[in-house]
């Protein structure tokens, strides 16, 4: 088993610019370069690749080289260093808390019992009850839950499953719950009338995205 | 890529007769689905009637009971089309369709390529499962074993 450095890579996040870097970095659609986060941030490049190496080196954030879309033949250059967000988990409890072995066991006894209605119904009501304090910034609210929100056309996508390994195991019991969870949170919230929350799985990605109503689809 | 796919079966009694209204909501899916999973990544083959689906066998000799028996290229493949589709939205809704098991409903196997595996052969594998817990012949996605070797004889 490898040492657990959670503390080290969650402490590493106090500092307000290292926390904005990871922040835009891990909510992005796609891998983002130096030069990006730089802007995005609003900091200088070798501030931003200082920041960006510190995450690597904990374990925050990941590599990959390879040329941008749009970018290909002669003069495309060399592949562009680009950073994405790690798939390691981090979790730092003080007092320790396992609550993830509390609700594997739980979700086991759910799906073997089918009570998925009763979870889908409990999860609305969860939601209902967070939308009506969401206020009027529907992505910002997202975000406070940890989705890692981001607008693609008429959806808004989620980057992020905050359930994710119990997603893993247990699909359609969580997945079904998280929908049940966010279609109530739309149902409630101010911000929330014009959207509908459906399943809509991606890899990487939370298998829920909220549609427009407007929208033609 | 090894000389192996995976084999899967399904199995699942049905709340009423297939052509009740209750079971619209499953009935209507089941060509779109069917046609999800022909193009999906990795997919090699799927038990199916003249309809084009699977709901006119029943090994039980009971109306309600379905089955679904396929084969894939690789236990990943296989794991993306059922939760990672359109398929999952199905699966969250199979409480308004299915009864519940108390037994195993879901059981997964390897075959050499190119076998085709017929039902008795599923319907065994799933009474291994059932009687002995997962091994390497009968087992789950939660409980996995890698392929047989291709030097092993089988």
């Amino acid at each position: 088993m490898e040492p657990d450095n959670s503390l080290e890579a969650v402490g590493l996040l106090v500092e307000p610019v290292r926390r904005a870097v990871y922040e835009y970095v891990a909510g992005a659609a796609v891998e983002r370069g130096r030069d990006e986060v730089a802007e995005a941030v609003g900091i200088s490049r070798s501030l931003a690749a200082f920041h960006l190496d510190k995450l690597v080196e904990a374990g925050l954030l990941a590599v990959t080289y390879r040329r941008r879309t749009g970018r290909a033949g002669p003069g495309a250059g060399r592949p562009a260093k680009l950073y994405r967000r790690a798939e390691a988990e981090h979790a730092v409890s003080v007092p320790p808390r396992t609550y993830e072995t509390a609700a594997a066991l739980l979700a086991e006894v759910v799906d073997g019992a089918g009570l998925e209605p009763q979870l889908h119904d409990a999860a609305r009501r969860a939601g209902e009850k967070a939308g009506a304090s969401l206020g009027d910034d529907l992505l910002a609210g997202l975000a406070d839950r940890g989705y890692q929100p981001y607008r693609d056309g008429e959806q808004i996508r989620l980057r992020n499953c905050p359930f994710h390994h119990l997603a893993r195991d247990y699909p359609p019991l969580v997945c079904g719950m998280n929908l049940a969870l966010l279609d109530g949170l739309l149902a409630a919230a101010p911000s929330g009338e014009q959207w509908t929350a459906r399943l809509d799985p991606r890899p990487g990605e939370c298998c829920v995205a909220l549609l427009s109503k407007t929208s033609s689809d | 890529m090894t000389g192996y796919h995976i084999a899967q079966l399904n199995v699942g009694r049905i709340v009423a007769p297939l052509d009740s209204p209750q079971l619209e909501g499953f009935t209507s899916q089941l060509a779109p689905i069917n046609a999800l999973a022909d193009r999906a990544p990795g997919f090699v083959w799927r038990l199916q009637d003249e309809a084009g689906d699977a709901t006119s066998y029943h090994p039980l000799d009971d109306e309600n009971f379905l089955i679904n028996l396929s084969v894939w290229e690789s236990i990943e493949a296989l794991w993306d089309f059922v939760y990672r589709s359109a398929h999952l939205d199905v699966m969250r809704n199979r409480r308004q369709w299915f009864e519940r098991l108390a037994e195993a409903h879901m059981v997964l196997w390897w075959v050499p390529a190119g076998h085709i595996p017929t039902i008795e052969e599923a319907m065994d594998r799933l009474e291994r499962l059932r009687a002995h817990g997962p091994s390497p012949e009968a087992f789950t996605f939660k409980d996995r074993y890698p392929a047989p070797q291709l030097s092993e004889a089988h």
